[in-house]
């Protein structure tokens, strides 16, 4: 990636912070000023998480960083650290409806919480940054941070009590678990472990079709004026197959990898492709229509399998180890259904010319 | 058969541990559980490489190759001929980058 990006959307790991030492500049730097919140969520919040999740403005969803006041808190409340991307920021202060406390935004980019700590925004860096900018060691008495678990991928809870003098308390993995948290400052193992329920994988559906909607209309535009509209229909089908079926159906179709399960969903929803074209074309040779077929069977899954290869991203398991491993495994056999199928549509198309001349 | 997910790069000393627990905390897979001389390594294969335990770790009893198991992003490097481990989600870049939504990767909104 390149690092001549704008500001606003900077991201990779190479741009991490430089190491500046702050030990001395978090103890009695004057409190700059003090940002006031609610928990409740307004329909005009609601608008933009809405749109968050369609992909509108997708940097644009950011919240401004700095020290939160929620209620009334005062200098022995907790404080709890988040990313200033406003789903993260929302989910945050919504769950601490009723409690009086602070809220501490990093400036992730408009990142959430887990991404942000992968990419090193939310960091150690930025954290102990942000304690000396807001004056927070002014603020409150006590020298503790609740910061959300998924966030210690970027965050060295060590490397923060060294250099600002806060413990770095991890609380649970899902903000709604926080007032239970609070309840015993302890939280249970279902509380750390991430899951990736039905609800949380058709979230991230809109955006990934939203994504590849485009070159799919073109593609199907294309394919509807070359081979008619069977072919621009299967294109649809296969894309949206790999975008929205693939994540809701993902623990229920067999095989662990993600391009065997991708195959399996695209063969699937080739099958009545396959069924229909051989059974409509009836002026056509035996060989011709199963040509025909084959090559919907070749095709669609290949570029349903791509997709949801792609999809491993989004997951909350998949270790980059394993995925290389899927791409190194799985490219190639994708490649060579797609070519072949592709290479069988064109000599069917040549063998049809050919008859109409 | 069709799991490519058995390995990965966690390595684990529990000599070196200190047992205080910090990785059975930042894990969000189970990966360690607490023993009774040390931490104990109980899930290997579960582990994602977030790099959480090895970052938090005081004594360093915990090695991983971190990075973002996304085929779309390394995919995307390999394509560029750059390093495929380079380690760079295009999350967050311009719109049109890796993992389409994930500004959203973990659907954060139920998440801190």
């Amino acid at each position: 990636m390149d690092n001549k990006k704008t500001a606003g959307s900077s991201c990779s790991c190479t741009q991490r912070l430089e190491i500046k030492p702050l030990n001395r500049l978090t103890e009695n730097i004057p409190v700059s000023e003090i940002l006031t919140t609610t928990s409740t969520i307004t329909y005009s919040n609601r608008l933009d998480h809405f749109l968050a999740r369609w992909g509108v403005n997708r940097m644009g969803h950011i919240v401004k960083p700095g020290l939160y006041r929620l209620g009334n808190p005062t200098p022995d409340s907790p404080v709890f650290v988040s990313a200033n991307y406003t789903l993260s920021f929302d989910a945050v202060r919504s769950a601490l409806t009723g409690i009086d406390c602070y809220i501490l935004v990093l400036d992730t980019k408009g990142v959430n919480v887990w991404c942000a700590a992968g990419k090193g925004t939310f960091g150690t860096d930025e954290l102990v940054r942000r304690i000396a900018y807001t004056g927070l060691s002014g603020v409150v008495k006590h020298r503790t941070l609740i910061l959300p678990q998924l966030s210690a991928p970027g965050i060295s809870a060590y490397e923060v009590k060294r250099r600002s003098g806060f413990t770095v308390e991890y609380g649970p993995v899902r903000a709604s678990d926080l007032p239970e948290y609070l309840k015993t400052r302890k939280a249970t193992p279902e509380m750390r472990r991430v899951q990736f329920p039905l609800k949380d994988r058709l979230v991230l559906t809109p955006v990934e079709f939203v994504h590849i909607a485009l070159p799919t209309i073109i593609a199907s535009i294309i394919l509807y004026f070359l081979a008619g509209p069977l072919a621009a229909l299967a294109a649809v089908t296969a894309v949206l197959a790999g975008t929205v079926l693939f994540p809701v159906l993902l623990p229920f179709i067999p095989t662990h990898d993600f391009s065997t399960k991708g195959i399996i969903l695209g063969e699937i929803v080739a099958i009545p492709f396959a069924v229909f074209s051989f059974t409509t074309n009836l002026t056509l040779s035996f060989w011709e229509n199963a040509s025909m077929s084959l090559a919907f069977l070749l095709i669609m899954p290949a570029l349903t399998a791509y997709l949801a290869l792609n999809f491993t991203g989004c997951t909350t398991f998949t270790s980059r180890t394993g995925v290389k491993k899927e791409i190194f495994r799985y490219t190639p056999v994708m490649a060579f259904m797609a070519g072949s199928g592709i290479i069988l549509s064109i000599l069917l198309g040549i063998i049809a010319l050919m008859r109409w001349i | 058969m069709f799991n490519s997910y058995l390995e990965n790069t966690l390595k684990y000393y529990p000599d070196r541990c200190v047992n205080c627990k910090r990785c059975t905390e930042v894990c969000p897979h189970g990966v360690f559980a607490e023993g009774e001389e040390h931490v104990e390594l109980v899930q290997p294969s579960a582990c994602m490489e977030c790099g959480a335990c090895a970052l938090n770790c005081p004594v360093q009893a915990i090695e991983v190759k971190s990075g973002v198991g996304c085929a779309w992003a390394m995919i995307g490097a390999a394509l560029r001929g750059k390093d495929m481990d380079s380690g760079e989600c295009g999350c967050g870049g311009e719109a049109g980058s890796c993992c389409g939504g994930n500004a959203e990767k973990t659907s954060c909104s139920e998440k801190q």
